[in-house]
């Protein structure tokens, strides 16, 4: 038994409550340098982490702050700040608690520069910028702790780069600084363990009793899903059912298009106006908070949601959670699931809706996985060098360093352990001058080396710019939208810019649950009308796709090679048995490609299995190849299991295409000047410092000239095709959008054996492809003449054309 | 204004032929505009040494490429136009200071483009200052019917400008843009590193009729209604 200050132990005694073993484990080892905690949610997880926080102030000894608290949401920050404040204050305990994130004052940050509390609460964000103030060795003086809920949701973010960062910074100035993390079930806790510890200290990994193992089930419905798409329209009256069998019901979708597709529809159906609500990123934040706070009050009986939920707060009552869709990633449907059950003995109550035919096999194949709590997950990469950029101009923001000692505190960090001191210099040379290969007024560099050898800003005026532009979120380029003439209303949500960009005006689109109609775009605002339209004409906006993990695709190419589905529905069984008569089943070791004539064009379906990102890609590398070979690609369509091309002439010998040393040229030639490059390369340029996203006084200025990200890549391509970012560039997207290392892990799988089926027609498997969004054309030349096309008509139509003289 | 056949000649840039003011004009898809009868190339907002000034005002090192780049092109329109006069239309220089530093390799090649020709700086925003560099400095320039300056005059009429970097979009693509009506042609940047004002804009919508065209720059110059 720990010992605990008395004010503490009966606080525990009054309430009858007992203390978690998991919670006597985090006493215990409390004088360790990093500890682990991964427990569900609802099991006195937080307090688990704070206990030995409220131990030791219990004397009211200690001066300044002694708890760092970080959690990736500010509104966590705001609900453990009132969850800890009314304990603490019934335990009489002298401590001053405090939360610190962009919603803070200016006024109340200075004060807590100048007088920080005992314990803060903050995120990784709000943290860089502490640490990059040249006060930090005297904000952060007497740091003891630093507890990081969450951790799981960082480790595999950039934001936990980020904070990792800025702890080996913190870990300088106060040596004996213990580290807590916090974590929810994940497939790889060592690998964790390794990212938070100070490297190379040891962390230990404590487990708490996970609690009763999740009920998910498959929601039936006496409607069978459609072939293909993702809005699981035909569910909607056995979903309604359930909303009125419980209390409070979560509706997560995959994408915020969906969800308000679906959220639509729910209310169309609604006959008893149950109170029902939406809640996504895209919408404005005061719309997310009314609902949020209806749902603390109890007051909605549905939430149809994203996974801006995901690490939501305090839900009150909620008792099922229905998944539409099928969960592409097996460890964010468990942790989902967790998360909205906050009743710790009650096993969790959830139900999965497959949206299409075949994500009922991906369903099945999710239920298996959690059943044998084979979370997936792929390894952790190494520390991004972009946010390290970062970390070099926070750190000279906080005054003169040696680049040897930086060096030393980066590689402290797990992520960047294995850095190199070359790469850690490029790094530096990038913020200093650049790093170009052309060496050009350096008089203005950012950063310069003093006589003694250390490196500081060459103008201190900078840190203001670089402070501005801090973090590693990256958000699209986004529009907020607001009904016309209601200057100053309150607007509707936001769309990204590219979506705007199709918008003609009369167009009508879905935001927040509700029809509006396009008018225009004024002031960089998009304006809509309300709109009493049945059917949206433009369905949808963007969204995030996720990609199947490997290990799921595994587990349905295995489902697929059952001899029979007895334990699938019928309408699934008898269309995956028709594929095997007429066809052939996908294979783990194999790869199937059908060929067929459809519709006067000649069809090509591969079945790769890896992930619609990687789907993708290799629909891009392939129709390259097809172009060279001259076989007349016009377009193709990519699912997260198979990539369907469309062209001219039929394909017969598959091994001229699927060569991975070949694939790879691809990537490295033609690939470079794709959209998709060009995002990751805008994003790594903003994070390393490159591309200013806020500059002061932009508000004044208005039409702030902005270079495109894209002219830059251009013309580093052109000019230092070496360069630092764009060795970054290649990094992330081959890791990310592009996802190749899922096509070598698909060629490594395949080998040679290909099995290319001649068949009369399109087949059952590659059906539902055709019915997929997001068909590619192939650019080049075509996209000349479409607009060279459109641009003529639009001349006609407006009369302009009559006017030669 | 009227538009005509766009002009294919084979070693010659793809230009888009105008009749504006009673000048037969070419909007070329590399950003510039040629006056054939006057034997003049037009262009407008090069911006030379921006990436020195962005460094110098904010520590930012942006690619120091784009000065390159610039000469590269303008070159490459000299070789295929060969003209006698070249007209650049102010904010040649990101400012007066970036005029004074440029490389001397970078210097070097404008002075080589300039021997034998009749060069025209028309002064912009960014660069009040005549250049050191010969050729004749002017706050505007009269040139047969027509004036060339830096920033529209609302009032004026037969004009040639710059200074908005203006853009429009086809099927939801930006490209640079050349607007014009009857009496007014706004220039779109030259310059590598320039960003661009949709024509929507209202500084745009404003001063350009209702009946204007933008030519969107690129392999091919495509004229259409200007996207108001």
């Amino acid at each position: 038994m720990t010992s605990l200050p008395p004010q503490i132990l009966s606080w525990f005694a009054a309430r009858a409550w007992s203390i978690h073993p998991h919670q006597h484990a985090m006493l215990a080892r409390k004088d360790a340098p990093a500890t682990l905690l991964i427990a569900p949610t609802g099991g006195g997880k937080t307090m688990a982490g704070f206990l030995p926080t409220l131990a030791e102030l219990a004397t009211g000894n200690h001066a300044g702050l002694h708890t760092l608290y970080v959690s990736p949401l500010k509104a966590l920050a705001a609900d453990i700040k009132r969850n800890l404040t009314g304990p603490v204050t019934e335990m009489g305990l002298p401590i001053r608690i405090e939360d610190r994130t962009g919603d803070t004052s200016a006024t109340r940050k200075r004060r807590q520069r100048a007088d920080p509390p005992q314990i803060l609460l903050t995120t990784p964000e709000s943290l860089a910028l502490m640490v990059s103030y040249e006060d930090a060795p005297r904000i952060f003086r007497g740091l003891q702790r630093i507890i990081i809920d969450e951790v799981h949701a960082l480790a595999e973010s950039k934001r936990g780069d980020q904070l990792m960062l800025a702890l080996s910074r913190l870990q300088a100035l106060c040596p004996d600084l213990r580290r807590v993390g916090l974590s929810a079930t994940v497939d790889d806790p060592q690998a964790i363990a390794h990212r938070l510890a100070r490297h190379p200290d040891p962390c230990e990994i404590l487990l708490a009793d996970p609690g009763p193992a999740p009920d998910i089930r498959m929601l039936e419905t006496q409607e069978a899903p459609p072939w293909a798409g993702g809005g699981a329209a035909y569910s909607i009256p056995a979903v309604l059912d359930q909303i009125r069998q419980h209390n409070t019901t979560l509706i997560f979708h995959n994408t915020r298009a969906q969800a308000e597709i679906f959220f639509h529809n729910l209310w169309l159906a609604n006959e008893d106006s149950l109170p029902i609500g939406i809640h996504h990123g895209s919408l404005d934040r005061t719309q997310r908070e009314r609902v949020e706070a209806a749902m603390v009050r109890g007051e909605l009986r549905a939430v149809v949601c994203t996974g801006s939920l995901d690490l939501g707060i305090d839900w009150g009552d909620v008792d099922l959670v229905i998944q539409i869709g099928a969960p592409k990633n097996v460890k964010r449907l468990v942790q989902r699931i967790g998360r909205a059950n906050h009743r710790y003995n009650a096993p969790s109550k959830a139900l999965l809706v497959p949206a299409n035919r075949f994500e009922v096999v991906e369903c099945r194949a999710a239920l298996e996985a959690v059943r044998d709590n084979d979370l997936d997950g792929d390894p952790l990469p190494t520390g991004p060098r972009d946010v390290l950029c970062q970390h070099i101009l926070i750190a000279a923001c906080a005054g003169p360093f040696e680049a040897t000692d930086l060096y030393q505190e980066v590689t402290s960090a797990g992520a960047y352990a294995s850095l190199s001191r070359a790469e850690f210099d490029a790094c530096l040379a990038f913020c200093a001058t650049g790093g170009y290969a052309l060496r050009a007024y350096d008089q203005w560099q950012r950063l310069l080396q003093r006589p003694d050898g250390r490196w500081q800003l060459r103008d201190p005026r900078a840190s203001t710019r670089i402070r501005m532009n801090l973090g590693t979120i990256q958000d699209t380029d986004t529009l907020k939208v607001r009904l016309k003439r209601s200057r100053g209303g309150k607007p509707l949500g936001e769309i990204e810019e590219g979506f705007a960009a199709t918008l003609t005006p009369g167009d009508t689109f879905l935001i927040g649950g509700q029809i509006v109609r396009y008018e225009g775009l004024r002031e960089m605002t998009v304006e809509v009308t309300r709109n009493a339209a049945k059917k949206p004409k433009v369905a949808t906006f963007n969204g995030t796709k996720f990609a199947t993990s490997t290990q799921l695709s595994a587990r349905i190419l295995r489902i697929l090679n059952q001899p029979d589905w007895d334990d699938l529905p019928p309408h699934t069984a008898e269309w995956l048995a028709l594929q095997r008569e007429v066809s052939q089943m996908p294979r783990h070791g194999r790869l199937l490609l059908e060929s067929f004539p459809h519709e006067g064009r000649e069809y090509l379906c591969v079945f790769g299995f890896a992930g619609r990102n990687a789907q993708q890609t290799l629909g891009l590398l392939l129709t390259k190849r097809m172009e060279d070979l001259g076989l007349g690609p016009l377009g193709f369509v990519a699912s997260d299991y198979a990539t369907l091309i469309w062209g001219l002439e039929p394909v017969t010998a598959p091994q001229d295409l699927l060569d991975l040393a070949t694939l790879r040229d691809g990537l490295d030639g033609w690939l470079a000047g794709n959209a998709v490059m060009k995002r990751a390369f805008r994003s790594a340029a903003i994070i390393a410092g490159l591309i200013e996203r806020n500059t002061p006084g932009q508000r004044k200025s208005g039409r702030q000239a902005s270079f495109s990200a894209d002219i830059l890549y251009d013309t580093l391509r052109k000019y230092d095709p070496d360069h630092l970012l764009l060795d970054i560039t290649r990094e992330e997207a081959l890791r990310g959008l592009v996802d190749f290392g899922r096509i070598e892990e698909m060629m490594a799988r395949v080998g040679t054996r290909l099995d290319l089926r001649r068949l009369t027609r399109i087949s059952p498997l590659a059906a539902p492809l055709l019915l997929e969004v997001g068909k590619i054309q192939i650019k080049g030349a075509g996209i000349e003449r479409l607009m060279a096309q459109e641009a003529a008509a639009l001349m006609a139509a407006s009369g302009l054309a009559g006017l030669s003289q | 204004m009227s538009p005509a056949r766009p002009h294919d000649r084979q070693d010659a840039p793809a230009g888009f032929d105008v009749l504006f003011c009673g000048e037969r004009l070419s909007l070329l898809g590399a950003r510039a505009l040629w006056w054939a009868a006057q034997s003049t190339l037009v262009v407008s907002d090069l911006h030379l040494g921006k990436s020195e000034r962005v460094a110098r005002c904010t520590g930012v090192s942006l690619p120091p490429y784009e000065t390159r780049d610039t000469l590269d092109r303008l070159e490459t329109l000299i070789a295929a136009q060969r003209p006698a006069r070249i007209v650049c239309l102010g904010d040649s220089f990101d400012d007066d200071h970036a005029a004074r530093n440029l490389p001397l390799s970078d210097l070097d090649r404008l002075r080589g483009m300039m021997v034998g020709r009749h060069w025209v700086w028309v002064e912009g925003n960014h660069d009040p200052s005549p250049p050191n560099l010969g050729g004749i400095a002017l706050a505007e320039f009269a040139l047969g019917p027509l004036t060339l300056r830096h920033i529209a005059d609302p009032a004026a009429t037969g004009e040639i400008s710059g200074h908005y970097h203006p853009k429009a979009s086809l099927r939801g693509q930006f490209r640079p843009a050349f607007l014009l009506d009857r009496t007014r042609l706004i220039l779109p940047a030259f310059g590598t590193y320039t960003g661009g004002l949709r024509s929507t804009d209202k500084a745009l919508t404003g001063l350009l009729q209702s009946d204007a065209l933008a030519v969107l720059t690129g392999p091919r110059p495509l004229p259409c209604p200007m996207p108001r």
